[in-house]
């Protein structure tokens, strides 16, 4: 964090969308920060509004049942409530974003060429010519073999794996300075998975982008993001480096996440250490700490406090915890880490 | 939820059911389905060899894992395994008996013994059934009234895998997907079944739920000694769960062994591929803060080119060879058979003309993908790869 403005700025961003039920609040209370040329990872459980925050910065999100407050800027610029005419302007330009699903994503009734070519004329005015020869040259940065004859390919003509690196080309054709990748290899086997995830590596430090990735799995970030945000029930809950993070967690949920997945190393007579119960409603979140029915140290805080007051997530390293930093990592070194061997 | 398993009446020990013994065993089983074609007459013009010629063992009280990626065969081996589809060819032996072919009424004494556990909790569970009604619906098909009641067993049941008995009167959509996969187990273990196929058990389910379900599975198969036939595409939770694992490809099982040998020794490149491409959270767990990334210096690191070829029209010889950085003429002219290579240890098969050695220790890096070697800026001539 340095004391020039950050090229990416969330500040206390809050998504509410109006439900026949009521007001779920997808997003509650959240800040983040990211620069040029580094990858900051989001994961969470699903309802835990990492998707949500990213569709808002892009400005996706529907209108008419959505409401979104707090300051996201974008190289000095403030997207939230800015006209939908700015906003087309930054998104495929400036942000581009990668979905999970590639057969949603692309439409089966153009050819892949075109979609890639499409953003590129917007932005830049090219040529039809002009653009195609781009389509065909972010193609083979991908690794579409025989990338000028596919370029003519229906998605339909793609395999899931090329799908994903088509929609990987279409997003960088612009050279955006965000990629925002949701769930980007969650409907990839793992062997195209490793793939896809060194691609966005190596095409980041070609590039010098800034990228986001969300997603549920841990170990996908491990080797793939600088820093770290974990979200539990619409709100940040830790935050550091990867390193951090992974290597010394702070916060209960954290520790939860962790425990909940065997390793390929792990002693297979322990049985898994789950987080017991279920995510809460974003209808009504529990009152204090959201994660506080499901936590184990509720004890080890004592009193009231993780019923009644909510922790705030301070700024740079760090969790949103009741617990002392000193207890934090008393508690992961003493009673979690043994487990997680 | 509860830790342990309430345990339901003890079952009467069966003289062909002792743990160890083959219990069910397939034979060159093999599903096509025909692909068809062509105007004004339909005719056959091809098939997806979705399963070919699989041999397997599974044994009684036994956890036997099937992993491999999508498209692989490992969901149609299930539902043949469960004869809910017919084989095109092969033969499944069920404790002595010929099911391959057997009809409905011969089989429906062994429907009772053999059940299965789905993957999506949503799709799986009639949404106009109590909770009741579902558990109970299998002892009301086969006409089994336990002692007690159906009402009481049924109770005991959702107790045995962690819901409470007052659930009774529910609708699954008052539960959460976790509760609804309880549910589904609690129904797949109503018959006391000898074994239960789980297709992709836990994959639809958040991963702090996701270990509620699978601890639920381990206590109920080691407790109850249920044999499990657990079919994953996550290699960490299939080696958490199964004693012993069968990897497959393109239809085709590659490597088959004990746990460890295919975590810790395995011989197929393919298996070594699968293995170094799972991302690991617990890489970073041991080196200290501010490191200087080599975290998986240990581990190996293998990049395949390209995806999973078209089961329609497989490779000859080896399926893997297209992408495979060890395949040579041989191998796709030749289709390696399912063996013990020399230095396996006896009941670890596997399916290749040159094994790899028998470790997970890498020093070379081993990338196929055109692209990274593009970005990584490799510039020594490419190896053997037939891709695309």
């Amino acid at each position: 964090m340095t004391a020039t403005t950050p090229f990416l700025s969330v500040r206390d961003l809050y998504v509410r969308f109006a439900t026949e039920d009521g007001t779920v609040k997808a997003v509650d209370g959240l800040s983040f920060e990211l620069e040029r040329g580094r990858t900051l990872g989001i994961v969470g459980e699903s309802g835990s509004g990492k998707s949500v925050t990213n569709l808002a910065v892009l400005g996706l999100h529907d209108p008419r049942t959505t409401e979104i407050e707090g300051e996201i800027l974008l190289d000095g610029q403030e997207l939230t409530g800015a006209p939908e005419s700015a906003l087309e302007k930054v998104r495929g330009h400036k942000a581009a974003m990668i979905f999970q699903d590639s057969l949603t994503a692309l439409s089966p009734y153009y050819t892949v060429g075109r979609q890639i070519a499409e953003p590129f004329r917007k932005h830049t005015g090219a040529t039809r010519r002009e653009a195609r020869l781009r389509a065909v040259e972010m193609l083979k940065r991908v690794g579409i073999p025989n990338p000028a004859l596919r370029v003519d390919d229906y998605p339909h003509q793609f395999s899931g794996g090329m799908r994903q690196r088509a929609m990987i080309a279409m997003a960088l054709v612009c050279d955006p300075q965000l990629l925002i990748a949701d769930e980007p290899t969650t409907a990839l086997d793992v062997t195209v998975q490793a793939q896809i995830l060194d691609l966005l590596k190596d095409l980041q430090q070609q590039t010098g982008s800034a990228i986001i990735l969300i997603t549920h799995d841990l170990g996908v970030v491990a080797h793939t993001v600088d820093e770290l945000l974990v979200m539990y029930a619409g709100r940040a809950v830790e935050r550091g480096t990867v390193r951090e993070v992974l290597g010394a967690p702070r916060h209960p949920y954290t520790w939860g996440l962790l425990g909940s997945m065997p390793r390929l190393t792990s002693d297979v007579e322990e049985p898994l250490s789950p987080i017991p119960g279920a995510p809460p409603s974003l209808l009504a979140p529990p009152p204090g700490c959201p994660f506080h029915p499901r936590c184990a140290s509720v004890a080890a805080v004592g009193g009231d406090r993780c019923r009644t007051e909510r922790p705030e997530l301070p700024a740079g390293r760090g969790a949103a915890c009741h617990l002392t930093p000193e207890r934090q990592r008393a508690i992961f070194a003493g009673q979690i880490k043994p487990r997680l061997r | 939820m509860s830790d342990k398993v309430s345990l339901p009446a003890p079952r009467e020990a069966a003289p062909d059911g002792a743990r160890g013994e083959p219990l069910l065993v397939a034979e060159g089983l093999t599903k096509h389905f025909p692909i068809t074609g062509g105007f004004p007459v339909k005719r056959r013009i091809g098939a997806v060899q979705a399963v070919d010629g699989l041999d397997l063992t599974v044994r009684a009280g036994e956890s036997f894992g099937l992993v491999g990626e999508s498209g692989c065969g490992k969901s149609t081996t299930g539902r043949l395994l469960t004869r809910l589809l017919e084989p095109t060819a092969g033969r499944i032996v069920y404790r002595g008996r010929d099911i391959t072919h057997a009809g409905r009424r011969e089989l429906a004494p062994f429907r009772a013994e053999i059940q299965m556990i789905f993957q999506d909790p949503y799709a799986s569970l009639n949404p106009r059934h109590t909770v009741g009604k579902i558990v109970s619906g299998p002892m009301e098909i086969n006409g089994i009234d336990p002692p007690g009641g159906r009402e009481a067993r049924v109770r005991e049941l959702l107790e045995t895998v962690g819901l409470s008995p007052e659930h009774y009167n529910r609708f699954p959509h008052e539960f959460s997907g976790g509760q609804r996969q309880r549910i589904g187990v609690a129904r797949a273990l109503a018959l006391e079944p000898k074994l239960i196929v789980a297709d992709e058990p836990v994959s639809a389910l958040d991963v702090s739920i996701q270990a509620q379900v699978v601890n639920l599975l381990r206590d109920v198969q080691r407790e109850l000694g249920i044999a499990f036939v657990f079919i994953a595409h996550d290699l960490a939770v299939v080696r958490h769960f199964s004693q012993r694992v069968a990897v497959m490809y393109l239809g085709k099982i590659v490597e088959v062994g004990d746990r460890d040998d295919i975590y810790r020794r395995p011989r197929h490149p393919y298996t070594h591929a699968l293995l170094s491409a799972v991302p690991e959270a617990a890489d970073l767990m041991d080196t200290p803060a501010g490191g200087d990334g080599s975290a998986r210096a240990s581990r190996e690191r293998i990049r395949l080119a390209g995806d999973v070829p078209s089961p329609i029209r497989p490779p000859s010889g080896c399926r893997f060879r297209t992408r495979c950085w060890k395949a040579r003429e041989e191998c796709a002219t030749e289709e390696p058979p399912l063996l013990r290579a020399e230095g396996s240890g006896p009941g670890h098969l596997s399916a290749c003309h040159f094994p790899e050695p028998p470790t997970v220790e890498r020093t070379t890096e081993v990338i196929l993908d055109p692209a990274l070697r593009a970005a990584e800026g490799h510039t020594e001539s490419q190896p053997p790869n037939h891709a695309q």
